[in-house]
C-alpha cells in the first residue's frame, strides 16, 4: 500500500520554527494568523501494512515529542 | 583507562574526544559499523551530525551497529558518555530519558557556559563535587533538553540530573535549565555542552572539562 504518515511536534510542546513562521507572516502582509506548527510529512510504500505503526514508533516519529497519524493513500 | 570514541558519518568531535581521553588514559576509534568493544572500559559518543541528523536529530544512528554494541555495554554496566549529538543518540536509542529538541531562539549557538554539578553520583562526575562549577562551551542547534514534568520530578528524586546550567545561562529553553542526566544506575550520562573542547586552559581558557573524563577512572580504582 501506498500512505502517508504525517507527523507534528505534540501539543504543548514549543515549535520554535512554527512560531519563526508565523511572526514573518505579518511582515508579508498576512494578518491574523496564529498558532502555525510546523510537522514532516514522510510518504511511504510498504509490502506490508502491519508494521507501519511500530515503524512510526520506533523510527520515524519520536512519541515523547511528536505525535504522528499513518494515512492510506493506496491500497 | 582505555577509552572507545564512536565514529558516524558525520561526527565530527570524535578527534578532540580522542584528545581528551588522551589526556587521562588511551583512546581508540570505534567504526560505526564494528560491534568490537573488546578492551575498551569507557565508551564516548561525540558531536557531530551522525548520518546528517536526517529525520530528527541522532534518530538514525542509534540503529549503527556499534549503538547495538554500545547498549550492550551500558546494560552491563559500563560506563557510557553522550556528548551533544551523542547524547541525542543516547536519549533517542532510550538509554537516556528525555529528547533534545532545536533550541527555543532557533539560533545554532556557540558559547562558553557555566555548569553546575547537580548530583555527583555518577561514573562521570566522580571526580567532582555537587555544587561545583564547570565551564564548559555549548555548540548546537537542537539542544533543548525535554522530558515531561512528571519524569522531571522523578529524575531529580532519584539523582539522574546531573547538570544544569548555571542562573541565567540556559542557552536553549531546556527543561528546568538541565544540560546533563545520567541513567538510573549511573554509568550512562549525556550532555548538550563539550567537555572535550575544555581540556586546556592555554587553548580555551578552562580544563574544567577533563574532570568529566578523569571520572571513571575513579570510579573502576
Amino acid at each position: 500500500m501506498k500512505a502517508r504518515v504525517l507527523i507534528r511536534p505534540k501539543e504543548g510542546i514549543l515549535d520554535p520554527q512554527g512560531k519563526a513562521v508565523e511572526r514573518a507572516l505579518p511582515a508579508l502582509g498576512f494578518e491574523g494568523i496564529d498558532n502555525v506548527r510546523v510537522g514532516r510529512l514522510v510518504e511511504l510504500e510498504a509490502e506490508d501494512p502491519a508494521h507501519l505503526e511500530s515503524l512510526c514508533e520506533k523510527l520515524l516519529a519520536n512519541p515523547l515529542i511528536e505525535d504522528f497519524e499513518i494515512e492510506e493513500i493506496e491500497a | 583507562m582505555r577509552f572507545g570514541v564512536l565514529q558516524f558519518p558525520g561526527s565530527c568531535d570524535e578527534r578532540d574526544a580522542i584528545a581528551a581521553c588522551g589526556r587521562v588514559g588511551e583512546a581508540e576509534i570505534i567504526w560505526h559499523e564494528s560491534t568490537d568493544l573488546s578492551g575498551v572500559d569507557a565508551v564516548v559518543v561525540p558531536g557531530g551530525f551522525s548520518y546528517g541528523d536526517y529525520l530528527r536529530a541522532g534518530a538514525i544512528a542509534r540503529f549503527a551497529p556499534a549503538m547495538e554494541a554500545v547498549t550492550r555495554f551500558a546494560a552491563d554496566g559500563g560506563p557510557v558518555l553522550g556528548i551533544c549529538n551523542g547524547f541525542q543518540v543516547l536519549c533517542e536509542a532510550g538509554l537516556l530519558p528525555g529528547a533534545l529538541l532545536p533550541n527555543e531562539g532557533r539560533k545554532f549557538l556557540c558559547r562558553q557556559v557555566d555548569l553546575e554539578v547537580v548530583s555527583a553520583d555518577s561514573v562521570w562526575l566522580g571526580a567532582t563535587e555537587p555544587g561545583q562549577t564547570l565551564s564548559v562551551p555549548v555548540k548546537h542547534a537542537n539542544g533543548r533538553w525535554f522530558a515531561p514534568d512528571q519524569t522531571v520530578d522523578a529524575l531529580e528524586e532519584s539523582g539522574q540530573i546531573a547538570l544544569r546550567y548555571a542562573a541565567g545561562q540556559n542557552p536553549n529553553g531546556s527543561t528546568r535549565d538541565i544540560a546533563g542526566v545520567t541513567n538510573e544506575a549511573g554509568n550512562v550520562m549525556g550532555l548538550m555542552p563539550h567537555p572535550e573542547h575544555a581540556v586546556d586552559a592555554a587553548l580555551t581558557g578552562s580544563a574544567d572539562g577533563l574532570e568529566i573524563f578523569r571520572s571513571p577512572a575513579l570510579a573502576t580504582a
